[in-house]
């Protein structure tokens, strides 16, 4: 324990004691204070334990490059798991929990696992638990590593808002570079949108400070920021822009204090990324010591929480940057020396502290906590040891852009190269690196060629001397303290041919944890070099991917979750079915009535009877009516159908089938013609869109669009279909202003009427081999005419027909539900309709393709009808029929509709079995999962083969 | 998320299209004449170009069917037209 508070200073609000706990100890911070300032405020060393060997982890960052700082937040009664301890805002009254650890950081059960580790390099467990079979190990790895544990019961609210927003420049970072770009942009006119992840302006300035055009930078930046707003832009603070999308789409994520979060879609005219630069660690041995930490973090606690990390400090650096943190906490009061891998260089000359010159660590002492520094022969005891290794630019959005890099020498970083035209990188994250420098590379990139506010002094030097990782170092030096991977392991995978960075990050995880690798990218490549005995822009880098930070996913789904996730299509009568106890299901994209009544098996097998015997009200308004209309309309469904149209006389309607080019049954269909050049394609309800497109296809590819017009009415009309012997009887009783010879219709004949001055369109068109009548009007008039008819319904005897009842009604005569009795090898042969195939000689989609090899073959599966005994239970849908073949069982087809039938009181099943029409009477083994069946191939037409109901 | 111009509409977002089919693939005809293979390659065979390519899009919302040139590799869309239809 050595971190602490000092009594002023700092951005907290000291007036608000927050309280929380970690690991069950109680704690207090500010207002102000993220979890991570306040358990070093509170003297936590250890917050949690590695992923693989549970060595203890102390905080390294201040923001979201700390690798080790995930905690499980419980809040309000529900657990968020994996949050990062150091963006994640204080709250009173949050039980903050370490991961991987148990019962706490501190004391971790698992702790000595780390003695064994020898024995658990890079690829242990590829190599290990591959015999006999990897399930059997995997609970109790699982249970060994790993991060946050879920809560089952926090299903977070579906209440972030997704915000589409446009610019002309977006600029990502408001530190100076960012500023200088966005101001001097909204100068000249243009709207920008400024947004950064921290909760004010002015990026790194906020801890390490500076005069800019004369006055504190406070002053400059919030005359920025009114700059920006009085040019009509927007600054939008804690959101963090995580990813570049195909053609320029910028998604950002943004915390709100008040409300939820909010996920922005930006479509900038331009963007400037100036999102700055992160601390690399030092590589040496047990540098994962609690207590070892980034320079500038420590700067960054200090300045912004009055966080001190230590009390006698050793800072370690290889370039300039860090000397102004070692001052400041000697100021501090705390007892600092440095040790710098350098002879000499300007910031080390006017260094009032003591410096170790051309010395860096070569292990970090102590064993769960830190109590010393070797360097070479020397040894400093301190509690804390402050690390700079260098910086290194956050070019993240440029290459998830498509943006190249170049590898500087002098700055020993990765640069941007080139150029893209919506895209441009200034500041440190361009390798503009220091006060002055930043300004002006943001000042140009705005657009302003005058010259840049001018900045006071000391803010210059860098001068970076690299310190890569030695593989001759002894010990244990790591690379990624979240994934566990040590200098040895990026040997290892040298060793056994991973010599790729992409390949190394996979062998060994390397980069792969939640903070992807924000602070051991760099060293492992680097250390991949030297191992390989390459130069490090030879070694190259991974590929950058979005999210740049973890992003909830909640954000990502939005509203889209729940009853909006995929939202059914709702009937016109919905409220008409609620009131008449219907239970509602998804149809094809509709919601509509199962069955009527508390009771469904019953009412199911009710309603289907009532059909058979009187009458069954069913509202079929899904039901396909896309007209086709124009001088082309009967070629263009030539075209489309299978069956001939042309030949349609007005007035009357055809069953029709539509094939792909491949000759495979699309979907089915009544086409009616209503007069010569207009006609409607009453297609299947869930292929209503495909149908559309397909007509729309044809027309634009294949006729003169001039001549033929395709419109969906579908959502236009309502249909009510009354099907049964008593249908007509209905109609007469309860719509006595209707004409004569509407009622009189023969079967697949239509007229179009009025009712009550509403258009009606009825057609004799059954899908359950009943008399029945197609009633469509306006969806303005569907209540009233519901109401009408469903008043009769009692005295006959009749009764409204659910969804479940007219599947088996339909199953009944071996009407098929295409995409359910068929699949995607169904022709209408198959299917017993050869008719048009034999007699149609002129050209149809899918015709070539019924005439290949294929589709001629003996062995096609054919749809039929399975018979078992009366006193059976229905087949299994999906139950397949099988042939005994060498010991082993060859499916023949299987069983695609199965019901037990009320009115012929046995099962019924239809199925697609090979060769099937040529087995009528066959008796055929059925197996599904471990059960066989037996049973008998018949017709698929099980009720009234002759037809004799439909005008019954 | 690409941005897609459909001819009538503008550009709008790539969930609003669908992919139709590679662009100058016609329909051989008369296709009772066609051999089984050339049938075959007509249903089956894509050139699936990296790089440069020319395609059939339809956007949903209209219904129009166009050709879009764009590049697969680097996902730049360089024009859009309206099919020709067969009369024009
Ligand atoms: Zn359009």
């Amino acid at each position: 324990m050595s971190g602490y508070r000092l009594s002023d200073g700092g951005l907290t609000d000291r007036g608000t004691t927050l309280r929380f706990s970690f690991d069950g100890t109680a704690m207090s911070g500010h207002s102000g204070d993220t979890i991570a300032s306040a358990l070093l405020a509170n003297g936590v060393r250890i917050v949690g334990r590695s992923f693989k060997y549970h060595r203890p982890r102390g905080l390294w960052g201040a923001w979201v490059e700390d690798p080790n700082g995930i905690v499980d937040v419980a809040w309000n009664g529900r657990t968020t798991p994996n949050l990062r301890a150091t963006t994640e805002p204080l709250i009173n009254g949050q039980e903050v929990r370490s991961v991987n650890a148990a019962p706490t950081a501190a004391g971790d059960r698992w702790r000595k696992l780390d003695l064994v580790s020898r024995f658990l390099p890079a690829g242990f467990y590829y190599k290990t638990f591959m015999w006999p079979r990897w399930e059997r190990y995997e609970p109790r790895i699982r249970a060994l590593a790993g991060l946050g544990r879920l809560d089952p019961g926090h299903e977070p609210a579906a209440d972030c808002a997704q915000v589409n927003a446009r610019c002309d420049l977006l600029v990502v970072g408001a530190g100076p570079a960012g500023l200088a770009a966005a101001r001097a942009a909204a100068a000249r006119g243009e709207t920008v949108l400024l947004v950064d992840d921290q909760d004010a302006p002015g990026g790194a300035l906020r801890w390490r400070g500076g005069t800019i055009a004369g006055s504190d930078w406070r002053d400059w930046a919030e005359d920025a920021v009114s700059t920006i707003k009085a040019a009509g832009g927007r600054v939008l603070f804690r959101t963090t822009a995580y990813g570049v999308y195909d053609h320029g789409l910028v998604c950002a994520w943004r915390r709100r204090e008040a409300g939820p979060d909010q996920l922005w879609r930006i479509r900038p005219g331009r963007t400037l990324l100036a999102a700055g630069a992160i601390e690399r660690p030092l590589t040496f041995a047990d540098n994962d010591r609690p207590g070892v930490m980034s320079a500038d973090a420590a700067l960054r606690y200090l300045r912004l929480y009055a966080v001190v990390a230590g009390r006698r400090i050793a800072v370690a650096t290889n370039n300039d940057a860090a000397y102004p943190v070692a001052a400041a906490l000697a100021q501090a009061g705390a007892d600092v020396s440095v040790l710098d891998s350098r002879d000499d260089s300007l910031a080390m000359a006017e260094c009032a502290l003591a410096v170790e010159r051309n010395t860096l660590p070569s292990a970090a002492l102590g064993q769960e906590d830190l109590t010393g520094v070797l360097a070479g022969d020397l040894r400093l005891e301190a509690d804390t040891l402050l690390v700079s290794g260098g910086w290194t630019p956050t070019i993240h959005l440029w290459r998830h852009a498509g943006g190249g890099l170049r590898y500087d020498e002098r700055l020993a970083a990765f640069l941007p190269e080139g150029g893209m035209p919506a895209m441009r990188v200034a500041g440190a994250a361009n390798g503009a690196f220091g006060l002055a420098a930043a300004l002006a590379d943001g000042h140009a990139a705005g657009g302003d060629d005058g010259p840049a506010p001018p900045v006071g002094e000391g803010h210059a030097s860098y001068a970076i001397r690299p310190a890569w990782p030695d593989p001759a170092g002894s010990g244990r030096a790591w690379i990624d303290q979240q994934s566990d991977v040590t200098v040895k392991d990026v040997a290892l995978a040298a060793r056994e041919g991973f010599r790729s960075v992409e390949h190394l990050k996979r062998y060994t995880t390397l980069g792969m944890a939640t903070d992807q690798g924000k602070t051991s990218n760099m060293a492992g490549l680097a250390a991949m070099a030297s191992i390989t005995g390459r130069a490090i822009p030879e070694v190259g880098t991974t590929t950058f991917r979005p999210p740049y930070v973890p992003v909830p996913l909640p954000v990502i789904a939005g509203r889209r979750r729940g009853q909006l996730f995929n939202p059914p299509k709702r009937l016109e009568l919905e409220g008409r079915h609620r009131e008449a106890v219907a239970g509602l299901r998804e149809y094809g994209g509709w919601l509509r009535p199962s069955w009527y009544g508390a009771d469904g098996a019953a009412a199911i097998d009710a309603e289907a009877r009532a059909a058979r015997r009187a009458v069954g009200l069913l509202d079929a308004s899904p039901l396909g009516k896309i007209e086709v209309i124009g001088p082309d309309a009967a070629a263009l469904l030539d075209f489309e159908c299978y069956n001939r149209v042309s030949t349609l006389k007005v007035g009357r309607a055809r069953y029709v089938l539509m094939l792909t080019e491949a000759g495979i049954v699309y979907d089915d269909g009544v086409v009616m013609r209503l007069a010569e050049d207009r006609f409607i394609v009453s297609c299947s309800s869930a292929h209503v869109a495909g149908v559309r497109m397909r007509l729309e296809e044809w027309r634009q590819d294949r006729f003169d669009p001039a001549r033929v017009f395709i419109h969906d009415a579908t959502a236009h009309w309502a249909t009510i279909a009354a099907t049964g012997p008593k249908s007509r009887d209905l109609l007469e009783a309860t719509l006595p202003a209707l004409p004569r010879q509407a009622l009189d219709l023969a079967h697949m004949a239509v007229t179009e009427t009025a009712l009550d001055d509403a258009p009606l369109r009825i057609a004799r068109v059954s899908f359950t081999g009943e008399r029945s009548y197609e009633l469509s009007v306006p969806q303005s008039a569907a209540a009233a005419l519901w109401d009408r008819l469903t008043a009769g319904l009692a005295t006959l005897g009749g009764c409204r027909l659910g969804l479940e009842a007219l599947l088996i009604l339909r199953a009944e005569k071996g009407y098929p539900i295409i995409g359910k009795d068929t699949d995607g090898l169904t022709m209408p042969h198959d299917l017993g309709m050869t008719g048009p195939m034999k007699k149609r000689e002129d050209e149809f989609a899918g015709r070539r393709a019924l005439f290949t090899p294929q589709a001629r073959g003996a062995d096609r599966r054919q749809l039929v009808g399975l018979a078992v005994d009366e006193s059976a239970e229905p087949l299994p849908t999906g139950a397949h029929g099988y042939a005994p073949s060498g010991g082993r069982r060859r499916s023949i087809g299987y069983v695609t509709s199965s019901y037990l039938s009320p009115e012929l009181g046995r099962p019924i099943a239809l199925a697609l079995i090979e060769n099937g029409r040529e087995r009528l009477g066959e008796r055929i083994p059925l197996v599904h999962l471990d059960a066989t069946f037996e049973a008998m191939v018949t017709s698929p037409v099980a009720y009234d083969p002759a037809g004799m109901r439909l005008d019954a | 998320m690409q941005l897609f111009p459909c001819p009538f509409c503008g550009l709008r977002e790539e969930t609003e299209f669908h992919f139709a089919a590679e662009a100058g693939k016609a329909r051989p005809e008369p296709a009772g004449q066609v051999s089984d293979d050339g049938w075959a390659k007509y249903l089956y065979f894509q050139d699936s170009p990296k790089g440069r390519s020319r395609e059939i899009w339809v956007h949903l919302a209209c219904g129009e069917f166009f050709v879009m040139t764009r590049d697969t590799v680097t996902h730049e869309v360089t024009g859009s037209e309206a099919l020709s239809g067969r009369s024009r």
